[in-house]
């Protein structure tokens, strides 16, 4: 009790605890410099661009990389980085979307099952089984394929294929607060069911969502790309990294390599990245890590 | 036989190294038993981590010597350590049922046991596996021998968990708080039996404990811990007769015992004089013949069968019973956290049980029934500073605006004892006391005129408990509410407690006034709950 009195008093703000976890560890802090690129390119990428991504030059097609083309250029004289740069608000606006879209959708299903219990969860879980028993790529495919090539419909089939592993992780974790004393206090303070599983035990979930959301980052991104690669999505001659490694990989063969290298490196390091971001954003927002 | 000396431990942290342990010199003969009683933190546990070399990561000995039989134990090869754990010393943990494998049938885990340290081969394993269930007494043992550990009680673990530390018949037994978290009478028997066991088979044996009258019932010898360091070592009768350091006069004084008084409990100068309380009033809460049935898959389950008994304003209840009487349901209906089957709970004329839980939240009466909870760690939400918990009802149930509120919460922090600058901590920045005095200033924040107190002081060292329930008389006569007491503990029922009711599956067995039923239980249960507290130590020459 009195040993408490003697120390200074001390209360950190949120951006001050997040300065800490980022100098703590360093991992952290390159996947947040990493990250702060992929923003960069994604907001600023077509005005940094130095040519214009759709315009084609037959002059100096499939050239290697030079001082004028540092990733060289395409078969139709595209400047390769002109193009990855610009790719990079398409994809990560892709990803991101599909994320929250299936973060919503996954914590409203899996916070109601996880509190009520009974026949929500029952229907739920059987429905969440369903969709995990189709090969998830495969099961995007055939969304895309039945609603037709559109952006939104890839971020609606990247979403929908995300949804469960969102629903079975916040299912999980509210079903063990469900009955905590902390919930059980909150009813007696005048919050409602829904006020106790919306404020009260549902924050406590984010910490373990938080690695989930960063990793279902990179997969979406590679989900969108995959499915342009197979010519699904996102069509020619728009700038996507997934169709530009699916042009690029026809001149591998002849010894173009760059064409296909310079995208799939940059569809690489995005997802690299938000593998890497996991950790740090669950020591951010959890605050028994604020010593 | 076993001799520490000048033992250190010190563990590396994210802040820097902490001295767990600080030169810590013990000795134990043959076929003696020591007790090693501390608070939480005093170093105990570790201490004897130490000696069978199971630290966690990060801690080491740093200096001294723990000698057993001639070996040296900071010294000794992890192979050598390995044969000397189980067949020389063996541990006894304190929750059994983490201690013992989930998957794994308990007969099969004394097998293990037998066969690691080459007692039995696989032909003989069974019939001494059962062999050794009959010696730590357990009925029918061929039977139990298949049994998973989820299918038996607590107390039956206990015994799998003694039966395997004794399979190789060891020389030393640590009992690291081995009836902590068991009832009262469970805790009886278990302690008993393993007394029993240590006199038959002339074993010398270490009890770490933080409960003084266990420790002075069971123990020869007793050391008295404090932050690491050994403050007293003695004979039992002269650390609790004639205690001679601060320390140790402090813990004794504060263990709840025959004829102590609340102010009694607080060390001398800490001593106020009782609060003067106002007489009781009419009946503030009847409960009347309120039954609570689950659905089970054996069948309903009946936890409460017919309640009734009544508060008055002012009053203070203990309702008192072992783990499943049904104690935590009733109060939990009394509450409204929970619907009763049937039966009637009248606060202040209006009947409570026909308005449904879930509704309640919203009902006006909600400010005016609120609850302690046991754990004050899970009962707080660890997201939320100490301001955001005791704001949390102000907010919701409370007309007050941001800045009356703020001030409110400042004025519950100084009346519940925390210091204001812990109200932007959370929890898990608390130590166990703080955390309590959160749950109390945000269980009194509204004036609630009923507060069920569901064991407020289980998960507390006895210091922080005498400050705790003094706390609560304090505010108890200031505030003019009625409490209803739940615990298992009688002799802390009667420290605060007007009436008492005692359940038993279910059932009321006896009601009346604290000291009456104390003093002469009418019903058998009772007198076997009072029998089985460990004997606190004699009152104190200090008083």
């Amino acid at each position: 009790m009195t040993e408490a009195m003697h120390e200074p008093p001390r209360s950190r703000s949120t951006l001050d605890h997040a300065l800490y976890v980022l100098r703590d560890n360093p991992v952290t802090l390159i996947a947040f410099a990493m990250f702060a690129l992929l923003l960069f390119m994604a907001l600023f990428g077509p005005l940094v661009a130095p040519y214009d991504p759709l315009a084609s030059n037959t002059d100096v097609a499939l050239k290697p990389p030079s001082a004028a083309h540092w990733f060289g250029t395409d078969n139709l004289g595209r400047d390769v980085f002109s193009r990855v740069l610009v790719a990079a608000r398409l994809d990560l606006m892709i990803s991101i979307a599909a994320v929250a879209l299936s973060f919503i959708v996954g914590s409203v299903l899996g916070a109601a099952a996880g509190y009520w219990g009974g026949w929500i969860d029952t229907v739920l879980g059987r429905l969440l089984d369903t969709i995990m028993a189709f090969p998830l790529f495969v099961l995007a495919m055939g969304i895309v394929a039945a609603l037709g090539n559109s952006v939104e419909n890839i971020i609606y089939a990247t979403a929908i294929i995300n949804t469960p592993f969102y629903a079975r992780l916040v299912r999980a974790e509210v079903n063990i607060r469900r009955n905590a004393g902390f919930a059980q206090a909150a009813k007696l303070a005048g919050n409602s069911d829904l006020r106790v599983l919306a404020f009260h035990i549902f924050p406590n979930a984010l910490p373990p969502m938080m690695v989930q959301v960063s990793l279902n980052l990179g997969w979406s991104i590679l989900n969108a790309a995959g499915l342009s690669f197979i010519g699904l999505g996102v069509r020619p001659p728009t700038a996507e990294w997934g169709v530009m490694v699916a042009e690029g990989a026809n001149f591998i063969v002849s010894g173009e390599w760059w064409v296909a290298l310079f995208p799939g490196l940059a569809l690489m390091f995005a997802v690299f990245t938000f593998n890497l971001l996991g950790d740090g954003l669950r020591d951010i927002v959890d605050p028994r890590q604020r010593t | 036989m076993l001799k520490l000396t000048d033992l250190s431990v010190r563990f590396r942290t994210r802040r820097g190294p902490v001295d767990a342990v600080r030169s810590v010199s013990l000795e134990l003969g043959r076929g003696e038993t020591l007790g090693v009683v501390g608070e939480s933190g005093s170093g105990k546990s570790v201490t004897s981590y130490a000696l069978m070399r199971i630290l966690d990561r990060g801690g080491e000995i740093v200096a001294g010597d723990a000698v057993y039989g001639g070996v040296d134990l900071r010294r000794a090869s992890e192979r050598a350590m390995a044969d000397i754990r189980g067949r020389e010393i063996s541990m006894i943990f304190q929750n059994p049922r983490a201690a013992l494998n989930p998957i794994r049938t308990v007969g099969r885990q004394i097998e293990d046991v037998l066969r690691r340290h080459s007692r039995a081969t696989a032909q003989t394993a069974r019939r001494k596996a059962i062999k050794a269930m009959e010696a730590v007494r357990i009925q029918d043992a061929a039977a139990r021998y298949h049994a998973y550990p989820f299918e038996l009680s607590g107390g039956m673990c206990q015994r799998i968990v003694i039966a395997i530390a004794l399979a190789c018949d060891p020389k030393l037994l640590i009992a690291d708080e081995p009836t902590t978290g068991l009832d009262i009478t469970t805790q009886k028997a278990v302690m008993d039996l393993i007394a029993e066991l240590i006199r038959e088979r002339d074993m010398s044996a270490i009890l770490i404990t933080h409960d003084l009258g266990l420790a002075a019932q069971y123990c020869d010898r007793i050391a008295v811990m404090k932050d690491g360091e050994v403050v007293e070592t003695g004979a039992s009768a002269d650390v609790f007769g004639a205690p001679a350091h601060a320390y140790t006069r402090k813990l004794v004084s504060a263990t709840p015992r025959d004829g102590a008084q609340l102010r009694g409990l607080l060390p001398a100068e800490a001593r106020k004089p009782p609060p003067a309380r106002a007489a009781l009033g009419a009946p503030i809460l009847e409960v009347q013949e309120l039954t609570k049935t689950f659905p089970g898959k054996a069948g309903p389950v009946h936890a409460v069968k017919g309640v009734s008994f009544d508060v008055r304003d002012g009053e203070t209840v203990g309702l008192v019973g072992e783990s499943g009487c049904g104690k935590s349901t009733t109060s939990a209906m009394i509450v409204r956290l929970l619907d009763p089957t049937s039966g009637r709970i009248v606060f202040k004329g209006e009947d409570l049980a026909r308005r449904p839980a879930a509704r309640f939240a919203r009902d006006p009466l909600r400010a005016q029934i609120q609850m302690v909870f046991q754990d004050a760690t899970d009962s707080l939400n660890p997201r939320h500073t100490s301001r955001q918990s005791i704001e949390e009802p102000l907010r919701r149930l409370s007309p007050l605006g941001a800045r009356a509120r703020s001030a409110r919460i400042e004025e519950l922090a100084d009346l519940v004892g925390l210091p204001q600058p812990l109200l932007d901590r959370f929890p898990h920045q608390l130590s166990g006391g703080q955390k309590a005095r959160v749950g109390i200033a945000r269980a009194i924040a509204l004036e609630p005129r009923f507060l069920i107190l569901d064991e407020p002081t289980a998960a507390l060292d006895v210091s922080i408990q005498a400050i705790v329930l003094n706390l609560l008389a304090d505010l108890r006569a200031k505030l003019g509410m009625s409490y209803l007491f739940v615990s298992h503990d009688l002799h802390v029922v009667r420290l605060l407690c007007d009436r008492v009711v005692v359940m038993r599956a279910g059932e009321i067995v006896e009601q009346g006034a604290v000291e009456e039923v104390m003093r002469a239980p009418s019903d058998p249960y009772t007198q076997s709950l009072l029998d089985a507290a460990p004997r606190p130590p004699v009152a104190l020459a200090a008083e």
